[in-house]
């Protein structure tokens, strides 16, 4: 019996909660090359340090910790640790042939935790996320400077290895998270590949779709502007749509806003723990974090909201604390129209 | 961002069906060069490119692929989304594959049955794009209203019914060519209006588009048909729900500008309003088409008749066709070549003389038989030389005249005409050409041995020039008569300036072409002294007139007109910020795009031809060599444009601004702290009735920086490479081509600059919000704001040009904006505007007028010039002597 129901029920009188960052708790563990390989990869030719989704397989009990560490500070929702569990990121270990095994490890271990939390807590449902991530390969933008015409991968690469990974993913979770999304034609790939296996299996799972917006030019990486981003995405319907990574909540405010002013479905907002100081950390405390984000809450533009890079359990208490004084964002009623756009959004409305 | 509400133009030069151009570049592999087609489209207000590669020679899917992965690295083109056209489903899925935007897809249909469609609707919404669906079904195309709304309407309910969102649905109810002689065609654009209405009207949120070239197809090779049906059948579409249409929007014409009697009869074919509709437009439709394709069998009757009667005939009718072939035939037949010329050229001439001298014919008619003559003459001037060295004789003419557009000015067109006027009466004439210092006309005179000189102007430093020319005159005693000429030329300022320092001989003022050969053959005949004489005293008066007219007109001092400015209401005003500030240049502008909004009535009034566009085609006495010309016109427009004669570039520039009494501040940056230059502007002190006020520019801006106001400037030009034709043209005897060309580009760079206050109102500085081309924009409107230009009226002082050319181009004007200035200030090329943009709602043009001494010594003092210098500079509008 799916928990998503519940969620549905929740998400209409409070502010949804979603964890933090995996990949930074993760990396705190330093874990050794040894680590990463387990007994499965000792052999394995080449280095496979940094490679998080692999300790699906080879260490998941430190995602389980993570996991469990969130839902005990409060998360209503929590990703998968399959950011990179997909064929084409895979290659940069040469473990492309496993990567859908990694993403059902990753979908697996999150599912027994969230259960055991929904179990424990029956008046807080806990939900999973399959999270899929950006990929190390873009769709519209050249890695050769002097080609701008050159693509290391198509479309149909791209859609080949996010239905793989969905596929895997599918059995284990309550929804998807398309997040980190710099460039949106690989977002659009990951939908098309999303509505590829719903109608295989008949069954829709709810999307999450989360942009990126890279720095203040307040575009994507592949050059789009917020509202551009929802009218390329919003064809997938998804239950919500929102920002994640890059910007700190400070740098975000604006963007959130403006998309909160023109979907018509709950917004998601997940911030980084400020930038990255000099030495790569982030050190945004988690009551400065959570003084940038509550105003949001309080002006009634989101519906979930969660951390990014840089975010630890004690920074999504300390959120979970501040949105439950609030209330969620109620979702517009917007016109339909002809709604195009190319880095720039286009609307034809109604005469 | 862009909202409209208006009517959504569809880029179409990227579609190798609708550019040969963009075609031949895809064939060759040339996706650079066509990358910039995509550019200027979108830099030229397109807000959605359609891209279309379905042609034997190009394999689709591939090259939609890299056009689009091209693109997709250019944030200018890409920034707008992208109609994907192609008949075939595999190309138009590639391109999906390519863009990370929302775009078209252009089309699917029920062609092939239901199964397929509702297939790829499905796949079009997994990729997130909205469709084109045309209304084409099983059975074939839809060609009446029923049909069309019939399969609309099953499309519609399958997709809604199937998920698909009705705002994502955009029908072609098929446009097809109506007037093509087969009866059942006729209502083909009123079953496409009645369809959009029903569509609107029950298929919610659905939206209409089309094709908008098919319905003219039958008139190909007569654009100006052509065009009045594009704008007949988008107003009546627009009104019934059109929301868009793949449009060039080069061929589209300003809906009221249509000739009335062409718009009621494409009116008539467009509603199907009678059975004959067809005919009758075919019946004017010669009139307003192409020159060649004019000629009808009648016309051909006239070879039948004698050799002379020929050359007449072909004089009068400015008929180049047959005329080497005549002339040598009159040659063969006379003793000397000379004859010729003598005999029936110059009884053709005469004819054309006293027809032009009765009304009966006009200038550019007559511009034309003097390209006729020429070619005739230049044909016999190798056989007169021949007999010249034999026989040692003499050249026969009339009379010399040396003419010139005097230093520091390049316009030219007026001087042509009377050149080509005068030579057309056996003068010859000897033109020094534009820019040309005194000492070099005065040379020339001596060298020819002239008997007349001519000095052409149209700005008003050349009115100080031709001053120093006839005092040069005088100083080294040519004793020769001047003839004055030019748009700024008047006779009060040949009387009061002129006239005084050049007694040796007559001065004379030209008001135009057709009174300079009564002028000149008077002068040159024997009764010249009673002209002489009868100048001189209408000189006279026209002096004292003057004089009096000083004492009359009273000023009011600097102060007390300054006290009298208009105080606009700045409290809480917030002043509209543009989109950019510093400049932008757009260089090989499509000036395609500005057809449209060419004014023609100047371009008649060149041919000294006075009336209102369009009714001047239609006028009493002159309409039919108003046609003709007209007609000219829109060939070599053509011409102009497909092959690119010219290139068309735009600087446009906005800064921030402040108003400091007369003068306007410039500064670097938002900051407001940084000057970057000052604009000096002139206060009108005429007296004024109460309530209306004494204008300077200068009031048009917030005088304080807390309102945050702007000034814009621009310059435009359509001229560059305009002289290398005009070489050409003249190289061949052909005046008449030289002439209209260079009208035809003044007409261009002046429509250049009506377009891009349009964009800048819309766009640049964004202040106008109306929708960029609704059925408004097919009719004239007004707007908000103003773009005065130095030396005109409301700024007549040439010199602030230098300061709008150092903000516009820094110091390579030639290099950034393509145009300079001469030493008078005239821009170089001659068909180039620039000016100023003032977006105060409350802004207006206005006439500085005469101005006082007092305001003079303060405009120089500001402008650190020296009295002596500023007094030169805005001699013509000075009350005092």
């Amino acid at each position: 019996m799916s928990i998503w129901p519940k969620i549905e029920q929740a998400i209409s009188e409070r502010i949804l909660i979603l964890d933090g960052a995996m990949g930074t708790m993760l990396q705190a563990h330093k874990h050794s090359e040894e680590d990463f390989r387990g007994g499965k990869f000792a052999a394995w030719p080449s280095p496979l340090r940094g490679n998080n989704d692999l300790l699906n397989i080879t260490k998941p009990g430190v995602v389980r910790e993570v996991h469990d560490s969130f839902f005990a500070a409060g998360a209503d929702l929590i990703e998968t640790n399959t950011f990179n569990a997909t064929s084409i990121s895979q290659a940069d270990y040469g473990l492309s042939e496993y990567a859908g095994e990694i993403a059902e490890a990753g979908a697996k271990i999150a599912r027994t935790v969230a259960d055991e939390w929904s179990d424990k807590t029956p008046d807080k449902p806990r939900a999973v996320l399959g999270a899929v991530g950006p990929l190390s390969k873009t769709l519209s933008l050249s890695p050769k400077v002097e080609d701008p015409g050159f693509r290391e991968v198509d479309f149909d690469d791209v859609v080949a290895s996010y239905t793989v990974q969905i596929e895997a993913m599918f059995d284990h979770i309550d929804a998807l998270l398309i997040e980190t999304i710099f460039d949106t034609l690989n977002a659009k790939a990951a939908i098309f590949a999303a509505r590829s296996v719903f109608a295989e299996r008949g069954t829709d799972l709810p999307l999450l779709i989360s942009g990126t917006i890279t720095d203040k030019s307040g575009r994507t990486l592949s050059g789009q502007t917020v509202e551009a981003f929802w009218h390329s995405v919003a064809h997938a319907k998804p239950f919500a749509i929102g920002l994640n990574c890059a910007l700190g909540a400070e740098d975000m405010r604006p963007y959130i806003q403006a998309l909160s002013k023109i979907a018509d479905t709950h917004i998601l907002a997940y911030p980084n723990a400020g930038l990255p100081n000099a030495f790569g950390e982030y050190d945004e405390t988690p009551s400065h974090m959570c003084s940038q984000i509550t105003p949001w809450a309080e002006d009634g533009w989101i519906n979930i909201v969660g951390g990014c890079c840089g975010s630890t359990p004690e920074h999504i208490a300390k959120l979970a604390g501040s949105a439950a004084k609030n209330t969620p964002r109620p979702t517009p009623e917007i016109a339909p129209a002809l709604r195009l756009s190319g880095l720039e959004p286009f609307i034809l409305s109604t005469a | 961002m862009s909202a409209s509400t208006g009517f959504i133009n569809i880029g179409e030069r990227t579609n190798v069906a609708g550019s040969a151009r963009f075609k031949r570049l895809i064939v060759e592999g040339d996706f650079e060069t066509a990358l910039s087609i995509a550019r200027q489209q979108v830099e030229n207000g397109a807000q959605i490119i359609d891209i279309n590669m379905d042609d034997g020679l190009i394999d689709g899917a591939e090259a939609m692929t890299t056009y689009l992965n091209l693109l997709a690295s250019e944030p200018d083109i890409a920034r707008v989304p992208i109609m994907i056209d192609s008949s075939k489903w595999e190309v138009i899925e590639a391109g999906l594959k390519c863009v990370q935007g929302k775009s078209v897809v252009n089309s699917i249909s029920l062609k092939e049955g239901e199964a397929q469609f509702l297939e790829q609707a499905e796949l079009v919404r997994r990729y997130g794009a909205a469709t084109v669906i045309m209304a084409f079904d099983e059975g074939g195309q839809a060609e009446t209203a029923d049909h069309k709304f019939e399969i609309c309407k099953r499309a519609y309910n399958l997709l809604t019914e199937n998920g698909f969102p009705p705002q994502d649905i955009i029908f072609d109810p098929n446009i097809f060519a109506v007037a093509t002689g087969i009866e059942q065609h006729n209502d083909y654009a009123v079953a496409f209006f009645e369809a959009s209405k029903r569509i609107k009207k029950h298929l919610p949120y659905a939206r209409i588009s089309g094709g908008l070239s098919n319905v003219s197809f039958s008139f190909r090779g007569n654009n100006p048909v052509r065009e009045a049906m594009h704008s007949v059948f988008l107003y009546h579409a627009i009104k019934a729900g059109l929301d868009m249409a793949i449009v060039n929007a080069g061929q589209l014409t300003i809906y009221d500008r249509i000739p009335e009697r062409l718009k009621s009869r494409v009116e008539d074919v467009i509603l199907n309003k009678r059975d004959d509709a067809t005919d009758r437009l075919l019946e004017v439709a010669q009139e307003y088409a192409g020159g060649k394709r004019t000629l009808k069998k009648q016309d051909e009757e006239w070879r039948k008749s004698s050799v002379e009667e020929r050359l007449a005939h072909a004089l009068v009718n400015g008929i180049t066709k047959h005329i080497v072939k005549d002339t040598e035939e009159a040659r063969q037949s006379v003793e000397r070549p000379l004859h010729v010329i003598e005999g029936p050229l110059m009884d053709g001439m005469n004819q054309v003389g006293d027809l032009f001298g009765a009304g009966k014919m006009f200038l550019p008619q007559v511009v034309k038989s003097a390209r006729v003559m020429k070619q005739a003459v230049a044909h016999l001037m190798p056989y007169m030389d021949a007999e010249k060295e034999r026989l040692g004789t003499k050249d026969i003419s009339n009379g010399r005249i040396v003419m010139a557009t005097v230093k520091g000015d390049v316009h030219d067109i007026g001087k042509n005409i009377v050149g080509v006027v005068l030579q057309c009466n056996g003068y010859e004439v000897i033109d020094l050409g534009v820019m040309v210092p005194c000492e070099k006309i005065l040379e020339a005179a001596k060298e020819a041995n002239a008997d007349i000189i001519g000095l052409s102007g149209l700005i008003t430093p050349s009115l100080d020039e031709m001053v120093y020319v006839a005092s040069e005159m005088q100083r080294q005693g040519l004793n020769l008569p001047l003839l004055i000429g030019g748009a700024t030329t008047s006779i009060t300022h040949t009387a009061v300036k002129i006239e005084p320092v050049y007694d040796d001989n007559a001065t004379i003022y030209v008001p135009d072409a057709s009174r300079a050969v009564g002028v000149v053959s008077k002068l040159l005949g024997e009764n010249s002294d009673a002209l002489k004489r009868e100048k001189r005293e209408a000189y006279t008066k026209a002096r004292a007139a003057h004089a009096r007219g000083q004492s009359r007109k009273k000023r009011l001092s600097i102060t007390k007109a300054r006290a009298n400015k208009l105080e606009l209401d700045w409290d809480g005003y917030q002043a509209p910020r543009p989109t950019f500030l510093g400049t932008k240049v757009f260089k090989n502008y499509d000036l395609g795009i500005v057809r449209p909004y060419i004014d023609w009535t100047p371009f008649f009034a060149t041919w000294e031809m006075k009336g209102r566009y369009p009714d001047i085609l239609e006028h009493e006495t002159y309409g039919k060599a108003a046609r003709d010309l007209y007609r000219d016109a829109q060939d070599m427009l053509d011409k102009i444009l497909s092959e690119k004669w010219v290139q068309a570039q735009v600087t446009l520039g906005f800064w921030p601004a402040v108003s400091d009494g007369d003068d306007i501040q410039l500064f670097t940056d938002e900051s407001r702290e940084k000057e970057l230059a000052v604009l000096h502007t002139l206060r009108q002190q005429m007296v004024k009735n109460e309530g209306r006020n004494n204008y300077a520019l200068s009031d048009f801006v917030a005088p304080d920086n807390v309102n945050n106001d702007y000034i814009g400037g621009f310059c435009v030009t359509a001229g560059l490479g305009e002289g290398n034709h005009v070489r050409d043209f003249k190289a061949d005897h052909d005046d008449y081509s030289a002439i209209l060309f260079q009208a035809l580009c003044d007409r261009l760079a002046e429509a250049l600059a009506e377009h891009m206050h349009e964009r800048v109102r819309r766009e640049f500085w964004g202040y106008e919000k109306s929708a960029r081309f609704g059925v408004k924009g097919l009719v004239a409107e007004d707007y908000v704001g103003i773009r005065p230009a130095p030396g005109y009226p409301a700024q007549p002082d040439h010199t602030e040009k230098a300061t709008l050319f150092k903000l516009l181009g820094g110091d390579n004007p030639k290099e950034n904006m393509g145009v300079t200035l001469t030493e008078s200030f005239a821009m170089h090329p001659a068909s180039s505007v620039s000016g100023l943009y003032f977006s105060h709602p409350d802004s207006l043009y206005f006439g500085v007028g005469k101005i006082e001494k007092d305001q003079v010594e303060d405009y120089a003092k500001r402008k650190g010039m020296s009295l002596a210098e500023a007094e030169r500079w805005l001699a013509p509008i000075l009350n005092y002597t």
